[in-house]
């Protein structure tokens, strides 16, 4: 088993924690980790009420037993509640999954997926060391729709060094085609610590060219929207319904519980992360203890920083009244600059255009300056 | 042994003048002045051999890692004469070569009665072997020629003691032949000191005149003023008086320099040493001013000396707009070592509130800017050095301008120019390089001169400006290093010249603007935009960048927009660290420098003032 290259998730092959047993045994003591975790997260958030939504992700958690996986929903289900309209999802690689495998998955409650699609050409794929066969995703989304997923989506990447608008475009061709109602594209990230990062230092790999992926962002809204998919997130689109509500939480400050090894949670301006390793991950919750590694409380300034910074990427937009003068005022030139658009800004909201989405960081740091 | 013990010598303010010879070494850059003088001070034994080192009186660090004197210094040395038998004092002064120093050696010279020019006797004349002559022959000293290094293999002293004979008007036999490095000859030269030189000449019972001739900041013991006394007499119970201004300050010491500070009860006719108020004021003690007492004050000043006249300027502006009292803090400071420093307030809307100042020299504003550095210790900038202009517009009007940014935009008449008459000496292979050199250089041939068969010297007038530019780079690498270069300002004349600016976005930057001869002004604007267009990151909106000369555009370049400033991807474990890197953007964000709307990384500025000659030179320093 392999970690692709550009990924910086809190992530450990076997081999890495030099673990021999079956997959499907480390996949159970996991998932009874986080049973654990998740009893002391009741003890400690006994306020909070049922459920809105779940999230399998950062990694792959379709390697995991479906009966794991509806071990650790029964718990959340039995000590919080989960809500009428809960939304519960995982991300998959397409190699992982069988029809068999998605009608168990779609039987523990999960009724979202997210494919790790990334891109349609070979070279590309193997620049990000991804080794799923692109043919694959096809099917997965088939098969994902067979065994009754209300909603699925996929994942793309664009930038990746090698990888021509042309081949962009197919991917975006091939994307829209298939039978969901979501997409996310995200412009690669060159993550310190990764051995993309290496790569590109040792001058093997070309470092992402921001204008090429500048026309890539371009051309993949134009082809979304005209497919029907609308943009509510810098990087995501969704057809009607389609949006996910669990990451709609991250970027309107909500809180969350981030179960198991290196997770991020917040509550109440509160931040805290996990310890990374998953063996110290275990003797912390074997003992009793609360896994954190660290936390920070926010200040207000703090508070405020981290709300422009993930509203702006919303189409929602940040309200203009929330925003001091000055920042009011320098926001004038970007909507002279149509960065930002002008009848949201005439209605009292900053809503980034196609072109200011491209520079939304720049804004953020217009507006908080 | 002609050594006198210090205690055993004639003390200070009990000297007989007749006893005293003041002398100062001058001679040609690296010609081994500071050498000699360790020599003097070896045999004289003012300095115990294991207390020695190599140009013992180059105190400053940055004079030790340069290997060039900036400062003179003045030793008092006790000497009995090999020849009569007499005990002796000697003053001497060892003064510095390059040619932005000629001032320091002006002043030295008139606290002396004689000079010994040295040559090396590898080398032969150059210069400002010459430059310095013409100063001690202008100051009436009897002059002494001296061939250093004669223990070189590759000596002429035959050769090169005809050429000095020839320049000085004696006879070859007359030059005195030393090594600095091995002492050889030096205890001949010092008996010579004092049969050649005259001793001083005062009125022991007059009223009290010192020259000042040197004045230093001492953290510790506030300002120390080196004086030569003409006449009377200075002592520690003397209060004395700045003639100038009439100001009276109380004595706490005086002394003579052997070669540390010594203090006496006193000092005399003839004798040189310092004098210690406690005046805390740099501006309280004037180089060129004469000190008299209080009680018994004199009508009479001193001659003084000429203030020198700056030639170039140059913005000084801290990176750290902070610490703009502190530079001026250390400016005034250092303008007490170095009277030669001017400098005023300036403002730069592009690099914040900083100085102008006034050098003599490029090295000069080298060795400033990194004084200012060290010993202060500040980060500053400094904008390209500029000479001083007189403009005339049409209606008659004139302006001096030493800042290009002040140039006057309303129609102009003319435009006059510091033109200094330079004087190159090199072996006659180069004749033809450095004409050519000087002729692309905006020069006039006043004439040449053969000193040897087969050296030269040319004589040309040129423009200040194009010497400040990098005229003595250009000379040394065209002539293998061969060619020596000296020159003085002789007036100024009308240049055909323009003010280019460089503008961002239709902004003025202000930091930029040069004025430069109208064929060059093209090169310039080309210059500079392109440097700047890859030194400003790009914008939310494409920066067009131009030079121009009034509102004709003579070179543009364009920075493109930025497309792409946005991480795609920021979920809950991405957020801590994305609102960490926004925090550290911020701080960077108000480092930028707005020239309008566009932000200019402090860096961006620093660099485009950067030349690669600077470039070149920070990376030899890293890499010794
Ligand atoms: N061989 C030899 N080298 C000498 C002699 N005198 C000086 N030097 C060398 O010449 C170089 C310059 O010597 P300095 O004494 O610093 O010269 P200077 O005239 O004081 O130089 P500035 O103060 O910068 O004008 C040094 O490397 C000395 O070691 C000498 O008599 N013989
Ligand atoms: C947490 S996100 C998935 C959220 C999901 N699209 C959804 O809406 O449910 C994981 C995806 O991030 C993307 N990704 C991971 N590392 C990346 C990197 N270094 N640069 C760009 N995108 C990356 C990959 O497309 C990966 O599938
Ligand atoms: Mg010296």
């Amino acid at each position: 088993m392999k970690r692709c290259g550009y990924c910086d998730f809190n992530t450990y092959t076997p081999a890495e924690l030099q673990i021999t047993s079956e997959l499907s045994e480390i996949s159970r003591s996991y998932i009874d980790l986080l049973i654990d975790e998740a009893k002391l997260a009741r003890n400690q958030a006994p306020q909070a009420g049922a459920i809105p939504t779940i999230f399998f992700g950062g990694g792959t958690p379709t390697l995991m037993e479906p009966s794991d996986l509806a071990r650790i929903l029964q718990e959340l289900k039995a000590s919080f509640g989960f809500a009428p309209d809960i939304e519960i999802t995982i991300e998959a690689n397409p190699d992982t999954l069988s029809l068999e495998k998605l009608s168990q998955l779609r039987a523990t409650g999960i009724n979202r997926i997210s494919v790790g699609m990334q891109s349609t050409s070979p070279h590309v794929l193997k620049v990000l060391d991804r080794t799923h066969n692109p043919a694959n995703v096809g099917s997965a989304v088939k098969w994902a729709r067979e065994a009754g997923f209300e909603h699925v989506s996929v994942d793309l990447i664009y930038g990746t060094p090698g990888e021509s608008l042309a081949d962009w475009e197919n991917t975006l061709r091939e994307a829209i085609a298939l039978d969901i109602d979501h997409i996310s594209a995200y412009a690669l990230i060159v993550e310190a610590g990764t051995k993309l990062a290496a790569q590109v230092k040792r001058g093997e790999v070309e470092v992402p060219d921001d204008d090429l992926m500048a026309d890539k962002y371009l051309l993949a809204d134009q082809l979304f929207s005209a497919a029907g998919f609308e943009w509510y997130e810098l990087s995501n689109w969704a057809k009607p319904e389609g949006e996910c509500r669990h990451n709609i939480a991250y970027w309107q400050g909500r809180n969350w519980w981030g179960l198991g090894p290196g997770a991020h949670s917040h509550i109440d301006g509160k931040r805290w992360w996990n310890v990374k390793h998953p063996a110290t991950y275990r003797d912390r919750l074997l003992a009793g203890e609360f896994p954190a590694a660290d936390s920070e409380i926010l200040t207000a300034t703090q508070i405020e920083s981290e709300r422009v910074m993930l509203e702006i990427r919303l189409r929602s937009g940040i309200a203009r009244s929330s925003l001091d003068a000055a920042a009011i005022d320098r926001l004038q030139s970007y909507v002279a600059g149509a960065q930002l658009d002008a009848q949201s800004w005439a209605d009292g909201l900053v809503v980034l255009t196609q072109t200011g989405r491209l520079i939304a960081d720049r804004i953020v740091r217009e507006i908080l300056l | 042994m002609p050594a006198i013990e210090l205690s055993k010598a004639p003390q200070p303010a009990a000297t007989n003048p007749a006893q005293i010879r003041n002398f100062c070494i001058i001679a040609h850059i690296d010609h081994g002045k500071s050498t000699l003088a360790d020599r003097m001070l070896g045999i004289t034994e003012v300095v115990e051999q294991r207390n020695m080192r190599a140009q013992y009186l180059d105190r400053m660090d940055i004079e030790r890692e340069r290997g060039i004197t900036i400062k003179s210094q003045a030793v008092r040395l006790p000497w009995r004469s090999g020849i009569d038998g007499q005990e002796y004092i000697l003053n001497m002064i060892d003064t510095p070569g390059h040619v932005d120093f000629t001032y320091e050696v002006s002043r030295s010279l008139a606290a002396c009665e004689g000079a010994i020019l040295l040559v090396d006797c590898a080398q032969g004349i150059e210069a400002q072997t010459l430059a310095n002559l013409y100063l001690a022959m202008e100051n009436n000293l009897t002059i002494i020629p001296v061939l250093n290094k004669i223990d070189l293999p590759a000596a002429q002293p035959e050769k090169f003691a005809a050429e000095l004979a020839k320049l000085i008007g004696c006879e070859p036999e007359d030059c005195l032949r030393v090594s600095g490095k091995t002492g050889d000859g030096v205890v001949e030269l010092l008996d010579q000191i004092v049969a050649q030189i005259p001793a001083p000449v005062g009125d022991a019972n007059a009223p009290a005149r010192a020259l000042i001739f040197d004045s230093v900041y001492d953290t510790y013991r506030g300002v120390v003023t080196y004086v030569r006394v003409v006449d009377g007499h200075l002592s520690p119970r003397d209060q004395i008086q700045m003639f100038s201004t009439g100001v009276r300050h109380e004595m706490l010491e005086v002394g003579v320099i052997s070669p540390e500070p010594v203090a006496s009860k006193g000092l005399g006719v003839g004798e040189v040493g310092y004098v210690i108020t406690g005046v805390k004021d740099v501006r309280q003690s004037r180089v060129g001013d004469t000190i008299t007492t209080y009680n018994n004050p004199t009508k009479v000043a001193l001659a003084g000396y000429k203030d020198p006249k700056p030639m170039v300027f140059s913005g000084l502006f801290p990176l750290d707009g902070a610490d703009y009292p502190l530079l001026r803090e250390a400016l005034d400071k250092l303008q007490l070592n170095d009277a030669a420093l001017v400098f005023e307030p300036e403002s730069s809307a592009a690099l914040g509130f900083g100085f102008r100042c006034g050098f003599l020299g490029l090295l000069h504003m080298e060795i400033v800017r990194e004084r200012l550095e060290r010993e202060a210790g500040l980060s500053l900038i400094s904008t390209a050095p500029s000479v001083v202009y007189h403009v005339f517009s049409d209606d008659g009007k004139e302006m001096t301008v030493t800042n290009p940014s002040e140039f006057p935009d309303g129609k102009i008449a003319s435009i006059m120019e510091p033109i200094v008459r330079a004087t190159v000496l090199a072996p006659s292979e180069f004749i033809g390089t450095i004409m050519e050199l000087c002729q692309e250089r905006r020069g006039t041939l006043l004439g040449m001169d053969y000193l040897s068969e087969d050296r030269v010297e040319i004589r040309y007038t040129i423009p200040l400006a194009e010497i400040v530019f990098d005229f003595f780079d250009q000379l040394k690498s065209r002539t293998k290093g061969y060619a020596s270069l000296d020159y003085e300002p002789i007036g100024e004349a009308e240049g055909d010249l323009v003010k280019v600016d460089i503008l961002l976005q239709g902004e003025h930057v202000d930091a930029f603007s040069a004025i430069v001869h109208k064929d060059k002004a093209y090169a310039y604007g080309v210059m500079m935009t392109s440097k700047l267009r890859e030194l400003i990151p790009r914008q939310q909106f494409e920066v067009p960048i131009q030079a121009a000369i009034g509102s004709r555009i003579i070179a543009r370049e364009s920075i493109r927009a930025i497309r792409k400033d946005v991480l795609a991807k920021c979920y809950g474990g991405d957020i801590s660290r994305k609102r960490k890197l926004l925090e550290k953007q911020k701080e960077g964000k108000k480092r930028m420098k707005m020239v309008g709307r566009v932000e200019v990384p402090q860096e961006a500025f620093i660099a485009a003032l950067t030349t690669d000659a600077d470039i070149d030179k920070a990376k030899a320093k890293a890499k010794s």
